[in-house]
């Protein structure tokens, strides 16, 4: 029934594919949550001017499917001279740069949403314990605001991450080899697409569990003080 | 006891359903698996139509054989599993004819053979020898016998896999590949003469590969009846001169291969 002898040779191809969506998955979230943070601190900014250009951007981004995104760099931006004559070609002429930036770029967008509605949900209690202390602005930031709504955001940047890592399998598009493409090349070229396929949904499950798994660690760590406790008993 | 007449009536209108794609399956309805990126041969207009001398020709064998029949478009990569996997009847997709792809479908007779070449900026590269193009990256359709080729006896260029025919060409003319390898007929007429392709000439000669006889029409290995069918359609158009009068209307050269 099924070819166990196809799947140990090809085991090598899909080891590659891993690494590859490994390391796209990696830079991207690294690129995202680093670009997240400031963009959320904007975004929930009183100042429209620092407002609303993030909001225009989420919207854009989240508003369009990545795939597109995708199409646009690698693609689109490719048919302008004054960018094929640039010194950011060398960039763009790169598909991982292109498909690292559309990653990114899209990831940073829900990341923001995620940061920005955590931090707009602080108890209004903890901030004003922080300004009676006389804390400024920076310091209730740093000290309060983005380690708190970090914690508490862990739970949906967790399904963010599940999303990205699931999104690496578009990268095929911009001929970059990664897991799902080695499906694919494994089905056409030994027309056994259960096999090529089962095996790549059983790694894509395993990633996907290491990092639902890991999220929880971080949880279990982060948010202890928001478990339910129990209560002491009045009879003792 | 009306429930049970409901509860049998449905469980017969359940089974109809169930039956009902088996009984469409048996209609001679002819499914043509075809591509739609590789122009002038499959291309899909800005309407959607599909068009080009790949669909010019299953639209005659069509008609010569008396079938009805629908396009499905494929990727050119899936091609053959789709064809195995009954999606489709038969594949006009400009498919080249070699002894791996026999391996898992028959072909027709030919109906057409054009060669590959290499396509490069002008006078970028002396020739298009293995060592002229080393460390070079070379541009080709993923998954197709040129690329097979390249893999065989340019292991010292870098070959860069593109999912579409188009996609060689548009990779080449942005600079992400040093030469494209292609259909020498596609690069010509869908690249070269367009104002994308100013500046970049063939470079070397025509090459052939694969089993050298040339483009055929693949259908599934137990489906000889059909094969034959085609072979005595294609057989027709060429001695009534139509196919002859197709080929005109894209080419100023013979490509019948024969």
């Amino acid at each position: 029934m099924i070819d166990w002898a196809l799947l140990a040779e090809s085991w090598p191809l899909y080891l590659n594919g891993l690494k590859v969506s490994l390391i796209l998955m990696a830079i991207s979230v690294s690129a995202s949550f680093l670009l997240s943070v400031p963009l959320a601190i904007a975004r929930v900014s009183p100042n429209p001017w620092l407002s609303k250009p993030v909001f225009l951007y989420t919207y854009v981004i989240r508003g369009t499917p990545l795939l597109v995104q995708l199409y646009m760099i690698y693609f689109g931006l490719a048919q302008f001279e004054w960018l094929r004559e640039s010194i950011a070609w060398p960039l763009f002429r790169n598909a991982w740069f292109c498909a690292w930036l559309a990653f990114a770029l899209n990831s940073t967008a829900y990341t923001t949403e995620i940061l920005a509605g955590a931090l707009r949900q602080t108890p209004s209690g903890e901030l004003e314990a922080a300004r009676s202390l006389g804390m400024s602005t920076a310091t209730i930031y740093g000290r309060i605001l983005l380690p708190s709504a970090i914690r508490r955001a862990l739970p949906q940047y967790g399904n963010e991450l599940v999303m990205v890592m699931h999104a690496t399998s578009i990268a095929s598009a911009v001929t970059i080899v990664e897991l799902t493409r080695t499906a694919r090349d494994v089905y056409y070229n030994h027309l056994a697409p259960f096999e090529a396929f089962g095996l790549v949904a059983v790694f894509y499950f395993v990633i996907t569990f290491a990092l639902v798994g890991l999220v929880k660690l971080l949880e279990g760590r982060f948010l202890r003080h928001l478990r339910p406790m129990s209560i002491p008993s009045k009879a003792a | 006891m009306l429930k049970r007449t409901f509860l049998s009536a449905a469980g017969a209108a359940a089974l109809a359903l169930i039956l009902a794609p088996s009984a469409i399956a048996q209609a001679p309805k002819l499914r043509i698996g075809v591509e739609g990126n590789y122009p002038p041969f499959s291309m899909i207009a800005p309407d959607g139509k599909l068009g080009g001398f790949d669909i010019d020709i299953a639209n005659a064998l069509c008609a010569e054989m008396k079938a009805e029949c629908v396009f499905v478009q494929q990727e050119f990569d899936g091609m053959i599993p789709a064809l195995n996997a009954k999606k489709f009847d038969m594949i006009v997709a400009s498919m080249t004819i070699t002894e791996a792809r026999k391996k898992s479908v028959d072909f027709s007779d030919p109906y057409y053979d054009v060669p590959s070449r290499f396509v490069a900026k002008a006078g970028a590269f002396a020739d298009h020898s293995p060592a002229s193009l080393k460390g070079k990256k070379i541009v080709v359709l993923r998954n197709s016998p040129r690329a097979a080729y390249l893999a065989e006896n340019y292991k010292d260029s870098e070959v860069v896999l593109a999912g579409k025919e188009t996609e060689v060409y548009m990779e080449l003319a942005v600079g992400r590949a040093d030469v494209a390898f292609g259909s020498s007929v596609v690069s010509a007429e869908a690249f070269l003469k367009k104002p994308e392709g100013k500046g970049f000439a063939q470079l070397g000669p025509a090459i052939r590969i694969g089993a050298g006889s040339g483009v055929g029409i693949a259908v599934r290995k137990d489906d000889e009846a059909l094969r034959t069918r085609i072979n005595a359609a294609l057989a027709a158009l060429k001695a009534s001169g139509r196919y002859k009068a197709l080929a005109d209307k894209y080419f100023d050269f013979d490509i019948s291969g024969s």
